[in-house]
């Protein structure tokens, strides 16, 4: 009996479980059918730029990725690179960099620079987006708001050759004393503080853009946050702008030069900084260019792309803590990790990108000297890699500090794995050739920073990356009163170089003194140098013009074109 | 029933307030400056910066005034984007995290119910050991990897096609979303599986279960009316947190997958120590985490007439 019944049950089990499943797929199919039918309902929502191809013939426009969303888009306070890149298409001043990276006039037809003063004449075709003619107002405007204390610009510093600016900025005079003034609506005079060798450089610069008064005032503090709080006076304008997801640039039909002017769209579909999701689009000819990272580097390069490679002008060291009481402060501790320290070797075996050179200055290879590239012309000199040596400077170290063995010494970096890489890698490197104690302290960016400027570290992996297209950006960099002179590295030597290039408008004077400058930081050891960061790259074989630069908005399409390849050849 | 809402939404409002001050304090204490940044700026300009965000007041101070402008529903200005309101952004932004955290919702509890229910079915074979596989894989394989390796699947996908059958990333379309939905949703998904497994099989062995075969009832009614109806119970408990954890947990999901979604601020803002954009996310998922149980419980009630809500 028992066992019938247990036949039974199984077998009505089998039948339940059909039934059952039957059941389930019924329900999973409904499910699917109203996914399906809510498709079309769902498919506006979200305002997205949608999915196009990485070039598009018909349309004339190219399709990228931006790292991040642009923070800053009003030109009086932007500071970072992204904001710079798009400001540097949709906005113009007075001047900009042309497609060979050279000064080429921008709103302003001529200009006249002399030890005082200069002058600019704007064209009489520079306008608005929104066809209004481009004022010399427009630019007192923009540059009284730039040193305005309430604005809080973080560049303000920019304007400190005009007269007044300086003093503007700390709140001891009020804007409108500002050494700069519109003769009428298309002349502007400026005043110098004292006489500048760069300014026109300068004064290529995003923050030196005008802003039309009545259009920003109407903006209620909202200037720069959408596509329509903006007025442009670049080759483009933006056209749409969904925070976080996309950005769309076409072609600004008031630019005063429309035949510079290829493309008549830039689409920024997508916002990310993930290098292997942009590699992926890449692939997926979604974008037309992307930047490639030691992880995605072996699988672009599994692909047979064709890279190139750039140099984002940006110099990479080890700084010291000169602080009192710091055992970095002595020569002889400094020295001996010097003649230790092998750049090449951290290239080769850390950060495995071709693109990269190794450290030797703190002036990067691509600044100009006199007639030439300064390096050329002034040659870094270069440390020998010599452990005996080496050993020898350490002795002498601890024989001055009055110790037999040295404290640990605290080493501050990134917590990214490649700052950590080498952090790693220095630690093990001192280990092994000095047996110092080097403890890491990694952290995020802003801990990096406070830490920095508490000075609570020894040794901090630090980089510095131009403002303007002069030496001078990296040679103030250890001046005594420099704010981003973290460590409080001070030499009267050094200050007295710095004043010399900072004032003399003689080429040769100024070069010599960056010469100078250049020695000190090798005879003094300053600072450890690591690298001058490359960047290898991939870009659609159709796409032609984009424009790579160091200093100013990179990188630049307004001079890109799409050349089809059957055509090319 | 009124009265218990009303208890219930004041608690959820005292929680609110202790998440605020609890993320106000803490954040302060995170060492790190917030307006620091790579290049110094002078004193001058500094004071200005600390007097527009209200930093140069004392602490105690600045949680007043910003208790205040909580309660009337200002959250402030962003930090690193120094023209957009911190409401803006979560406007904007939630949303999309929203959808998404929806989508990913829908497929993982159906996903999770239909698993579920399947395994128990036939519990020790083939089907049910295949799918409890992947179940475990899908629990312990990061969202990050999941991500990664569908984003190059796809890929490979639409090469192989010729055509773009789901896009790479980007937000825009429904095509758009269901790569990603299923990502996020996928260890929701596997956790429910188990959980409604478990579940089903306790059901399958009750009296009223067995009742109702010995009625003579239906295969198919008894399956649904008195198996999955009581074995889905469990699966609502769980799936308020979960909505409110796929909608707020989705910043790997967001940044691989390209998507403006709140939680790539949510995350970025603790980075940057981007105040403003802390406290406004924070209190608003806190407050978003505190409805979805209230309004769970209500649902639980109304599943279940056994949970009396009062």
């Amino acid at each position: 009996m028992s066992k019938t019944d247990n036949a039974g049950i199984a077998a009505s089990d089998g039948d339940f479980n059909r039934a059952a499943s039957l059941k389930l797929l019924t329900y999973a199919g409904l499910g699917i059918l109203v996914i399906g039918l809510l498709m079309p309902l769902l498919a506006g929502l979200g305002g997205g730029a949608g999915s196009a191809q990485a070039i598009d013939r018909e349309r004339n426009s190219i399709t990228l990725s931006l790292r991040q969303e642009p923070p800053q888009l009003d030109n009086t306070k932007a500071t970072d690179q992204v904001s710079n890149m798009v400001l540097g298409h949709v906005g113009e001043g007075l001047l900009r960099y042309d497609k060979n990276n050279q000064l080429a006039p921008g709103l302003a037809e001529r200009w006249e620079v002399t030890e005082t003063g200069a002058t600019f004449w704007l064209r009489d075709n520079a306008r608005w987006s929104d066809g209004s003619a481009v004022t010399a107002h427009d630019f007192i405007f923009a540059w009284r708001k730039v040193v305005e204390p309430a604005n809080a610009s973080e560049y303000a510093f920019f304007l400190y050759p005009i007269k007044n600016g300086e003093a503007i900025s700390n709140g001891e005079l009020p804007p409108s004393e500002l050494g700069a003034r519109a003769v009428d609506d298309r002349t502007i005079a400026i005043e110098f503080e004292k006489p500048i060798a760069y300014f026109e450089k300068l004064a290529a610069y995003s923050t030196y853009n005008p802003v039309k008064q009545s259009f920003y005032e109407a903006q209620n503090g909202r200037y720069g946050a959408d596509a329509d709080t903006l007025l442009y006076t670049g080759p483009f304008m933006i056209t749409r702008w969904v925070h976080g997801a996309s950005l769309v640039m076409e072609r600004n039909p008031y630019y005063w030069d429309p035949d510079r002017i290829a493309l008549d769209r830039i689409n920024f579909a997508y916002i990310t900084s993930d290098t292997n999701a942009t590699l992926n689009l890449f692939k997926a000819d979604s974008i037309a260019y992307t930047a490639l990272s030691t992880d995605n580097l072996p699988d672009a390069l599994n692909q047979r792309y064709e890279m190139d490679r750039f140099m984002d002008g940006s110099v990479f060291f080890i700084g010291f803590n000169y602080r009192d009481g710091r055992p970095t402060v002595n020569l002889h501790l400094r020295r001996a990790m010097q003649l230790v320290n092998d750049p090449s070797e951290l290239i080769n075996k850390v950060i495995k990108i071709p693109g990269y050179l190794p450290g030797e200055s703190m002036f990067p290879v691509w600044l100009k000297g006199v007639e030439g590239f300064f390096r050329q012309e002034y040659p870094a000199p270069i440390p020998p890699r010599n452990i005996a040596a080496a050993r020898q400077e350490l002795e002498l170290a601890k024989k001055e500090l009055g110790v037999t063995e040295l404290p640990p010494l605290m080493l501050l970096s990134g917590e990214d794995p490649l700052s950590s890489r080498m952090a790693e890698y220095y630690q093990e490197l001192f280990r092994q050739t000095l047996g110092l104690d080097v403890r890491l302290d990694k952290q995020i960016f802003k801990q990096r920073l406070a830490k920095m400027t508490s000075g609570t570290y020894d040794m901090v992996m630090a980089g510095w990356g131009p403002d303007f297209d002069d030496p001078l950006t990296f040679g103030d960099l250890m001046s005594s009163w420099n704010l981003n002179n973290r460590g409080r590295y001070s030499n009267p030597e050094l200050d007295r170089w710095v004043r010399v290039a900072q004032s003399s408008l003689d080429p040769q004077v100024r070069m010599d003194a960056f010469g100078e400058i250049q020695k000190i930081l090798y005879d003094d050891v300053v600072v450890l140098y690591q690298y001058e960061r490359g960047q290898i790259y991939v870009t659609h074989p159709e796409l032609e013009g984009m424009v790579r630069r160091a200093v100013g908005p990179d990188p630049d399409f307004t001079n890109a074109r799409i050349v089809p390849l059957d055509e090319a050849s | 029933m009124g009265r218990y809402v009303i208890k219930r939404l004041i608690q959820g409002v005292i929680t609110v307030w202790f998440i605020a001050t609890a993320t106000f304090w803490a954040m302060h204490q995170v060492p790190g400056d917030p307006l620091s940044n790579e290049k110094a700026v002078t004193p001058e300009i500094r004071a200005n910066l600390e007097a527009r965000y209200g930093l140069d007041q004392p602490p105690l101070t600045q949680y007043f005034i910003y208790l205040k402008n909580l309660v009337q529903g200002d959250f402030g200005i962003s930090f690193t984007q120094q023209n957009r309101e911190v409401n803006d952004i979560i406007r904007e932004h939630f949303p999309v995290s929203a959808i998404l955290g929806i989508l990913a919702i829908v497929f993982a509890a159906s996903g999770g119910v239909l698993w579920g229910a399947l395994t128990a079915l036939y519990r020790n074979r083939l089907p049910d050991i295949v799918i409890m596989f992947l179940v475990i894989l899908f629990i312990s394989v990061p969202s990050f990897v999941v991500a990664a390796l569908t984003q190059l699947v796809l890929v490979k996908t639409n090469d192989v096609l010729g055509f773009s059958l789901l896009p790479v990333a980007g937000w825009g379309t429904f095509a758009h979303m269901i790569a990603p939905a299923l990502v996020l949703g996928l260890g929701t998904m596997a956790y429910l599986t188990r959980l409604m497994r478990s579940s089903m099989l306790e059901v399958v062995n009750t009296d009223y279960v067995r009742t109702a075969k010995a009625k003579g009832l239906p295969s198919s009614r008894i399956f649904t009316k008195h198996q999955l109806r009581n074995a889905v119970l469990p699966v609502i408990t769980v799936l308020g947190p979960a909505i409110a954890a796929i909608t707020t947990g989705g910043f790997v999901v967001e940044l691989i997958f390209a998507i403006p979604g709140l939680g790539r601020y949510f995350v970025e803002a603790v980075q940057q120590l981007d105040y403003t954009v802390i406290m406004g996310t924070t209190v608003f998922y806190g407050a978003f985490l505190v409805f979805m149980v209230i309004l769970v419980d209500l649902v639980y009630g109304y599943i279940d007439p056994r949970v009396r809500v009062s």
